[in-house]
């Protein structure tokens, strides 16, 4: 399956296939995580069962993906060693801490509440229930900081040493942790979490509108997801603007990849739109481009000097192709996000939210944009940082473990299979679940296995709670 | 210096202890999972799933400590293991994924026959139970390291004797298991799991005794380690609670108690685990790589050894919390609610 290619290749493979099917959980989680705190705290506010029930309905979603999200996930805190092991090697004294510390202050904290957060609500009480599901959600955000810090101290390394053992030590910790690119690396992600579960939401409501428009919780969900888009899609535009500023100054090849830049402009550079980047040749082909406008969006002024691949030496060129069309997929997404929300707003004033085929069409479509998108986005800029795995300092060839390819392709075969078979039944079961209608008394998980069905019933507290 | 070597030493305790807190937690729910085709009524599984469902994936953040941990303290050790043990990782870490989603998927399936996430909870289970058994009992035979790097091969890892430890980890879990069901279930269920515990106590003594007797055997330090003078006076106290605890734990599941018998399974699994650490200190690779060399650099260390101190015993707390939440026996077809 995979004959002629070598050990490094492979692992950069499996990483990259490991890594694309955990993302998406956790993008969805994060998300999910603070949508149900909101929901929680709605019901408890208001006392509306709605809010109850749309809780109970996301809180089973979230259970299958958050699982999945642990599952893949160990999978991922072992393979730096299994496959990265010089990496693991040299890097450990600067980016272990940060995840030692993603799992003692986010991980402990998820797992820990998430029982009480999914079977305790008739167990411990509105109050501290409550408490567990706000618990969870800071823990998923908590995580995100970690791990969005070490991604980004690979991206842009500061506050480091290097000592006699070759191994990358940490001078200053603060700078290692804040580095120059993760402020806007950890904003970036997480509101795309929150656009990525806005956009699920949004079409599960869709969904029930288009058969139904009186559905009682599929609108409320509904018009809390095109809220989300209307007011988070303009903001996320923005950040990652000023993420793109931020990747200029820093690493300046990886925009010269994403804008398909290979020669140098001194007098102002075109924006390529679309084109076919050539890495062999040197030269983006069939394109079609704006004169100028290319320094106008990245220096604010249309006759700024740009430098060009031409200026790098090709041994340390990211694969441009990749890195240029996962781009422009990432903002074609987000124009896609922005022109929903303000759809949205435009149909909400016109009180046919809830009503117009194309708004709830448009939005059921959408519902796996936010996961293109984060994918195509994390596609950029780790194809972007290539050749290197800490930018500059440590290539990909001298990070691999000193494994044989026959190794490393038997566990990229396993993984395949696997995930495909496992994550993929994942998937139907969310989608079947998304597939009926919140309902009124509508259970948590477990809730509605046959094992409880005889027993006491669990909407009685729903319901007594919301009476309260 | 002398500050340097006693970081490392707080720190080869620090994840010796997440590792033997994993062992023990993951290990009682990697029990269930063995014991599952044992228990084929589907009243009687759905009671043991929701006796570990809300606690399963606390259980296994104790593992992401540990490798994350190892990583950041000890990371040449990380390096070096890792691909040392490699299959046996794959293989466990896809045995996780098969036994850890089955917790959420199993009530996700069209009711009616036979759960089709059974036999992949009880595979995922074994498979991971095996994998972790057999990479002990391949860092204890010890790995080929050149410069900084591992330098054997892919197969290295499989002799006769991490097959022994592979299955002793098996049994022991399996004990775990039952002895966790003797506490958390009543009715026939609760008999079934007594009758298990007896026969898999006196596995689990043969299999201690079987890695006891190969362990001398594989490097002439271990011998002198345990056999010579003035060291046996701190190993012989080992061999002989072990003795002591076996006794109790007979007698407690003669008496059929509900607790003592998963709590003295515990302690015999603890004896085991300091006999593991009396063999293998100070080296963290055996016969290659001490807990020194390994270290992390001080300002790695001391950094999360703040977050340490104020995290874990935060995380014990609200773990034993939502234990408690979950208290007492779990009856069938009233789950949690």
């Amino acid at each position: 399956m995979f004959e002629g290619w070598d050990a490094v290749v492979l692992a950069r493979a499996q990483f990259a296939f490991t890594m694309s099917f955990h993302i998406v959980f956790p993008a969805f989680s994060i998300g999910l995580a603070s949508y149900l705190a909101v929901l929680e705290a709605l019901w408890l506010w208001t006392g509306r069962e709605v809010f109850i029930n749309l809780f109970n309905y996301w809180l089973k979603i979230f259970a299958v993906a958050f699982g999945m999200g642990v599952v893949s996930g160990i999978v991922m805190s072992y393979q730096f060693g299994t496959n990265w092991s010089a990496f693991s090697d040299k890097t450990g004294p600067v980016i272990g801490p940060l995840m030692a510390y993603e799992v003692l202050t986010a991980f402990f904290l998820e797992a820990g509440f998430l029982g009480v957060m999914l079977f305790g609500l008739e167990r411990v009480g509105h109050r501290l229930h409550f408490l567990a599901t706000l618990m969870v959600a800071v823990g998923t955000l908590i995580s995100a900081f970690w791990i969005l810090s070490a991604n980004s101290w690979m991206q842009t390394p500061a506050g480091y040493a290097i000592n006699a053992d070759g191994q990358f030590i940490a001078a200053d910790w603060f700078k290692v942790i804040f580095n120059p690119s993760f402020p806007y690396r950890l904003v970036h992600m997480v509101l795309a979490a929150y656009l990525t579960t806005a956009l699920v939401v949004g079409a599960v409501g869709a969904f029930h509108l288009l058969r139904d428009p009186h559905l009682a919780g599929p609108r409320v969900m509904f018009s809390m997801a095109m809220w989300m888009a209307t007011l988070v899609a303009p903001i996320q535009i923005f950040a990652g603007d000023q993420h793109g500023l931020n990747t200029l100054e820093h690493q300046p090849v990886k925009i010269m990849a994403m804008e398909g830049h290979f020669d140098s402009h001194p007098h102002g550079a075109p924006l390529i739109l679309f084109g076919w980047p050539d890495q062999a040749a040197g030269k983006v082909k069939y394109a079609i481009e704006v004169p100028k406008l290319g320094s106008l969006v990245l220096k604010h002024s249309l006759d700024a000097p740009m430098a060009g691949l031409d200026t790098v030496p090709r041994e340390n060129w990211p694969p441009v192709a990749i890195t240029f069309w996962s781009f422009r997929i990432m903002v074609g997404m987000g124009l896609l996000m922005l022109g929903l929300g303000l759809f949205s707003l435009w149909a909400r004033w016109r009180g046919t939210l809830y009503h117009s085929r194309l708004m709830l069409t448009f939005a059921l479509m959408m519902a796996p944009s936010g996961f293109i998108a984060v994918l195509a986005g994390w596609i950029t800029t780790e194809t972007g940082r290539q050749p290197f795995t800490v930018y500059g300092l440590l290539r990909t060839v001298d990070s691999a473990s000193p494994l044989a390819a026959p190794a490393v392709a038997s566990s990229l075969i396993a993984f395949i299979i696997v995930y495909f078979a496992v994550f993929g039944a994942g998937v139907v079961y969310m989608l079947r679940m998304m597939a009926a209608p919140p309902h009124h008394g509508e259970q948590g998980p477990k809730g509605d296995t046959p094992a409880r069905a005889a027993g006491i019933t669990p909407a009685a507290g729903a319901t007594r709670g919301a009476a309260s | 210096m002398t500050a340097a070597i006693d970081i490392a030493t707080v720190w080869a305790f620090i994840i010796a202890f997440a590792v033997f807190v994993y062992i023990v937690m993951d290990g009682f729910d990697l029990g269930l999972g063995i014991l599952f085709p044992l228990f084929p009524k589907k009243s009687d599984r759905d009671v043991i799933m929701n006796s570990v469902a809300p606690v399963w994936d606390g259980n296994e953040t104790w593992l992401v400590l540990g490798g994350g941990g190892l990583m950041a303290a000890f990371p040449l050790a990380y390096a070096v293991l890792m691909p040392a043990l490699y299959t046996p990782m794959i293989a466990m870490l896809i045995g996780l994924v098969f036994r850890g989603v089955a917790f959420e998927f199993r009530w996700r399936t069209t009711p009616g026959g036979r759960n089709r996430w059974d036999i992949p909870f009880f595979a995922g289970s074994l498979l991971a139970a095996l994998a972790q058994g057999v990479a002990l009992g391949a860092i204890l035979q010890g790995v080929h390291v050149e410069a900084r790097h591992y330098a054997g091969g892919w197969w290295d890892w499989l002799t006769p004797f991490s097959i022994l430890t592979g299955i002793a980890v098996v049994i022991g879990y399996a004990l775990l298991g039952a002895t966790w069901l003797v506490m958390k279930t009543e009715g026939p269920l609760r008999d079934k799991a007594y009758h298990l515990s007896w026969f898999l106590l006196f596995a689990m003594i043969g299999a201690i005794g079987a890695v006891s007797i190969a362990t001398p055997f594989l490097h002439i330090q271990y011998t002198q380690r345990w056999f010579s003078w003035p060291g046996i006076i701190l190993t012989a106290p080992v061999p002989i609670a072990v003795a002591v605890v076996t006794a109790l734990l007979l007698r407690s599941l003669a008496r059929k108690r509900d607790y003592q018998p998963f709590f003295l399974t515990l302690t015999l699994f603890a004896l085991s685990y300091a006999g593991l650490g009396i063999s293998m200190w100070p080296y963290i690779v055996p016969q290659s790589i001490t807990i020194w060399q390994a270290a992390s650099p001080e300002n790695s260390q001391i950094f999360m050894l703040f977050g340490v101190a104020v995290l874990i015993p935060l995380i014990l707390g609200y773990t034993g919390w939502a234990y408690y939440v979950f208290r007492g026996k779990v009856k069938a077809g009233s789950g949690y609610h």
